[in-house]
């Protein structure tokens, strides 16, 4: 739907400034041409964690600079389209940064030469890509879709990386040029886990059954989202994805299986429905999943014309998928309305709009002489070589014969025929929006008469790519063979489709009613997974501190009273102290009885203070004076902070059952237990000095100190002083603030 | 002796664990001061106890004749005994505030920023 | 709870509690002190005077708000530990030197910012608390 609120207009120099960055870097990209037709690789990045092995390292073969390519060039027509789409729209600005960031993502993902460099692109991609779709977000069906999209494009990212950690240990390297002229890892034990992760992360972000769902509600985007991330890129990732590990991880039964299995099916269920729809954009969205599902099936096969199939209805698809999706915002534009119902003859008023319509549209149905039958020649030579033959032939042919019907819909409907009365009168589209299909739809004229400009791209993406010494050739006549055949039938059945399309709505429609849906069942499992989490977090956090602490206490006690128990580390007890000690531990003990008794908080405070002086003693007696002269200072300071505050407080009232301090003091003589069973433990085990002894050694020829615990505060240790010291005084700023802080309830 | 400081720190923390289970905060903050000594206590054994000789060095960076008291759990203990009188000041300035706030002092009713319960 | 004879004690001790706790500050290298003991008993002379007086009075006895004293004792703590980076150590590093006779070092330096920080710190917290009814 096109903006209605309008801003200035200002923004539109952005969209401008992204449509020539976008070209320059095409350009730029477009330079090392000459090295990747030749074979070669061009590698450049730097050290990024080097102690991790992981590097910000990329690499342009012919697969990564056609897709580099392909982002660019598309990215420059689509900055101008969006420019002239929604140039006034009031957050233009902030639509040309989001788009910006998510087409560098998507360069990243193609061109990283680093396993975790192209997963951390590949995420980019998933977040850039939920801006995008939620760009609207004013409207709660465009947050959910979004959401929806990154949700389950981001869980395969997480799959991916963890298939990506796997193929790092089982390749030795992160380093996609090394491992891609290793022995590749068909032979790995490791071999499948990692194609079950790869491929959740391949499948997902690039909708293939079961995870297609997302992507026809990805269309909740602005018209040029939909253009850019569903024709040529976002979801192109997966597929790049899959035909990039081709190399290492293809030509197995599981490959094979797995991917002719998703490809197929969702090919042809896609095309099914996408006759259905009478949206515009929705017929495109599921004829993308369509295009998306024949190149999956495609790369499931091994031989050269499986994969040059594969590789040219790449090429192809974007060109003809990224001109309709434009042509379609150019109606919704010029008429209000993209309803197929609701447009017709609009080719007198949309002149340049309906000529790039037909020549996208006569390509995506596969006429010649455009490029789209070329593809669809290939693909029927293709079908030919991946098992079961008949099956995949039958599938192909009838998601071809689909395709023509779409085509007639979506890009021959609305402008021939008689016209009908649309929302408002039609107008063409400004300039800014007709260039862009033009120029895509004229290419497949281009590519078409001469086919042999693409051979040299498709011979380095299967060279450099596939390791295979050639690529099939392309041919506009390649004479009467069983593709030839298969065309013809496939126009025939297109058009009866195409003609009888009323019927075959109803009849799917009827279908669609008794099957389960996807999304309600995707919002079932959101909600449910919401109510799971906020009744997990009422069980773990029950918002009660005794709660809490019973918890901590006896997983304490678990825990390390287990460990004990199981090393049984050897105990000496020896009672035998001077009798000083003794004294001093039980005046120590007595205090903390008295404060465990009283009901008085003076007397509590009293028998704190009596532990704390008991405590001091000891560290005098042992020889640490600097520590008792702190204790005593911070016992002393205790007391005062306690005599304040206790008058402010109100009386002890012990609260708890019998019962229930009986359990309490269970609890509490087991962590008791515990800790002196720790320290007996450690004491009982000879002592390690050599720390201390560098201390003893060092404090006067290093520090020049002769105190020695003075010299490792202000010196070895200097550093975690430091740390304590910022804990102490932003713990007396934080007490400060919330003391001074004014009560928002009147206080008493 | 490290056996008897053990018993001591035991029942130190036995005792802090019985006050901050009780549900009453000013008991919390005598629990809490309690287990931070005994914790030091216990820290300060298993660095082995030396009576009488503390960790000074003689003239010109002599070391004495006599083993001295181990150097570094004493470091340790200086900074804890700081840090953890800033910790208790803090749960005190808490507890006063809380006090003012909800006119008790037990934890458990303080569900003031907690969801509300299941009827 | 004025007492005048706290009031005359206190008066009298607090310049020996401050006298006292530079004197463990500066020597704690070589012998028992430094800067942790010094900031407290500094503090607790402090404290002294803020129970006799008043914490008006102490805090106009201190000048300077006791939140300073503490910013203060960690940007000297942090001069201390680049103080190094002169001479082309890396941080925490001691730096010695000598002036006019006198042993001055980084350490000393981050020694009194240890002192000023901890005094800071207690300060900013006790009359807090008192201040608070």
């Amino acid at each position: 739907m096109a903006e209605q609120r309008t801003g200035s207009g200002k923004a539109r120099v952005f969209g401008y400034a992204g449509a020539i960055a976008a070209a320059v870097m095409a350009g730029l990209l477009s330079l090392a041409l000459p090295e990747v037709l030749a074979g070669g690789r061009v590698l450049f990045g730097i050290d990024w964690a080097p102690s991790l092995g992981v590097s910000l390292a990329f690499m342009l073969d012919g697969l990564s600079l056609t897709f580099a390519l392909l982002i660019t060039g598309i990215g420059s027509l689509i900055f101008l389209y969006a420019t002239g789409y929604m140039g006034d729209h009031p957050r233009f600005g902030r639509f040309v940064l989001f788009l910006f960031a998510f087409m560098l993502s998507m360069l990243g993902v193609v061109m990283a030469r680093d396993l975790i460099t192209l997963f951390v692109f590949w995420e980019l991609t998933s977040v850039t890509s939920y801006l995008l779709i939620g760009f609207d977000h004013e409207n709660a069906q465009a947050r959910r879709n979004a959401l929806q999209a990154m949700l389950v494009t981001a869980a395969g990212g997480l799959a991916l990386l963890a298939g990506f950690i796997l193929i790092g240990l089982a390749g030795g390297s992160f380093d996609l040029a090394q491992i891609l002229t290793g022995p590749g890892l068909q032979d790995s034990s490791y071999y499948t886990p990692i194609l079950i992760l790869v491929l959740l992360g391949a499948f997902t972000k690039s909708a293939q059954f079961p995870f297609h769902f997302w992507l026809p509600n990805a269309m909740a985007a602005p018209t040029p989202v939909s253009a850019y991330l569903h024709s040529a890129t976002m979801v192109k990732a997966g597929v790049y994805l899959l035909a990039r590990l081709h190399p290492v991880l293809g030509d197995t039964p599981a490959w094979q299986g797995s991917l002719t299995a998703a490809g197929l099916v969702t090919a042809v269920m896609a095309s099914i429905l996408a006759l259905r729809q009478t949206d515009l954009k929705q017929a495109l969205a599921y004829t993308t999943l369509m295009a998306l599902g024949t190149i999956t099936l495609f790369l499931a096969g091994s031989s050269e014309y499986a994969l040059t199939a594969a590789v040219t209805f790449l090429i192809v698809h974007s060109l003809y998928k990224a001109a309709l999706f434009m042509v379609v915002g150019a109606i919704d534009h010029g008429t209000g309305s993209r309803d197929v119902a609701l447009l017709g003859g609009l080719r007198g008023a949309l002149p340049i709009t309906a000529l790039a319509a037909a020549l996208a549209g006569l390509s995506m149905a596969g006429v010649p002489p455009l490029i789209g039958w070329i593809g669809k020649e290939l693909l029927y030579a293709g079908a030919a070589t991946i098992s079961p033959e008949p099956l995949v032939i039958l599938g192909v042919l009838t998601a071809n014969a689909l395709m023509v019907a779409v085509a007639g819909v979506v890009a021959l409907r609305p402008f021939w025929g008689a016209r009908i009365k649309t929302p408002h009168i039609p107008h063409e589209a400004p300039w800014q929006m007709w260039v862009g299909p033009l120029l895509l739809g004229g290419l497949g004229l281009v590519f078409g008469l001469g086919a042999g400009l693409l051979q040299p791209m498709i011979e380095a993406m299967l060279t450099t790519g596939f390791g295979r010494d050639h690529a099939a050739e392309l041919h506009l006549w390649a004479g009467f063979n069983l593709p030839f055949f298969l065309s013809l039938a496939t126009f025939a059945m297109g058009i009866t489709l195409y003609l009888m399309r009323d019927r075959y709505r109803r009849a799917i429609a009827d279908l669609l009613a008794r099957l389960p849906g996807f999304d309600p069942g995707w919002d079932r499992f959101l909600d449910h997974f919401r109510t799971f989490a906020a009744w997990q977090t009422r069980l773990i956090q029950p918002g009660r501190l005794t709660a809490y602490l019973t918890a901590t206490f006896v997983v304490m006690v678990l825990a390390i009273g287990g460990a004990l128990l199981l090393r049984r580390p050897v105990i000496a007890i020896d009672l035998s102290a001077p009798l000083l000690i003794w004294v001093i531990a039980a005046v120590t003990a007595a205090g903390a009885v008295l404060t465990l008794g009283t009901r008085s908080r003076i007397a509590a405070i009293s028998g704190i203070g009596t532990t704390g002086i008991g405590v001091t003693l000891i560290f005098i007696f042992f020889g640490a004076p600097d520590v008792a002269t702190t204790q005593l200072m911070v016992e002393t300071l205790s007391a005062v902070l306690f005599a304040i505050a206790a008058l402010r407080l109100p009386a002890i009232v012990e609260r708890r059952s019998k019962s229930r301090q009986l359990a309490h003091a269970v609890l509490a003589g087991a962590v008791g237990l515990t800790v002196t069973l720790i320290v007996l433990a450690v004491t009982t085990h000879p002592l390690d000095r050599h720390i201390t002894s560098f201390f003893e050694e060092n404090s006067y020829s290093l520090a020049h100190g002769l105190n020695i615990v003075n010299v490792i505060l202000v010196d070895f240790r200097a550093f975690d002083t430091f740390g304590e010291l910022t804990v102490v005084f932003l713990a007396s700023v934080g007490a400060y603030a919330v003391l001074k802080r004014r009560s928002r309830k009147a206080g008493p | 002796m490290e056996t008897v400081l053990a018993l001591l720190s035991g029942f130190l923390v036995a005792a802090a664990v019985w006050l901050m289970l009780s549900g009453n905060l000013l008991r919390f903050l005598f629990g809490l001061l309690l287990l931070s000594n005994a914790v030091n206590i216990a820290i300060f054994s298993a660095g082995r106890l030396t009576p009488g000789t503390p960790p000074f060095l003689g003239d010109k960076g002599a070391l004495p004749d006599a083993v001295m008291a181990n150097s570094l759990p004493q470091a340790l203990l200086l900074t804890a005994i700081v840090i953890g009188f800033g910790l208790f000041a803090f749960s005190l300035a808490l507890t006063i505030r809380a006090y003012r706030s909800f006119h008790h002092l037990d934890v458990d009713q303080m569900r003031l920023a907690e969801p509300k319960e299941d009827a | 709870m004025k007492s005048l004879i706290l009031l005359t004690g206190a008066r009298f001790l607090v310049p020996l509690f401050l006298v006292f706790s530079l004197y463990v500050l500066l020597r704690g290298h070589n012998a028992p002190g430094g800067g942790f003991i010094g900031g407290l008993i500094a503090a607790c002379g402090f404290t002294l005077y803020a129970f006799a007086a008043g914490v008006e009075a102490a805090r106009k006895a201190l000048r300077i708000d006791p939140r300073t004293i503490g910013i203060l004792g960690l940007i000297c703590a942090l001069i201390g530990a680049f103080a190094s980076a002169f001479t082309g150590q890396e941080p925490f590093a001691g730096v010695w030197g000598e002036v006019w006779g006198y042993a001055v070092s980084s350490v000393l330096v981050f020694d009194i910012g240890v002192y000023l920080a901890v005094f800071g710190g207690m300060l900013t917290l006790i009359f807090a608390l008192e201040e608070t009814a």
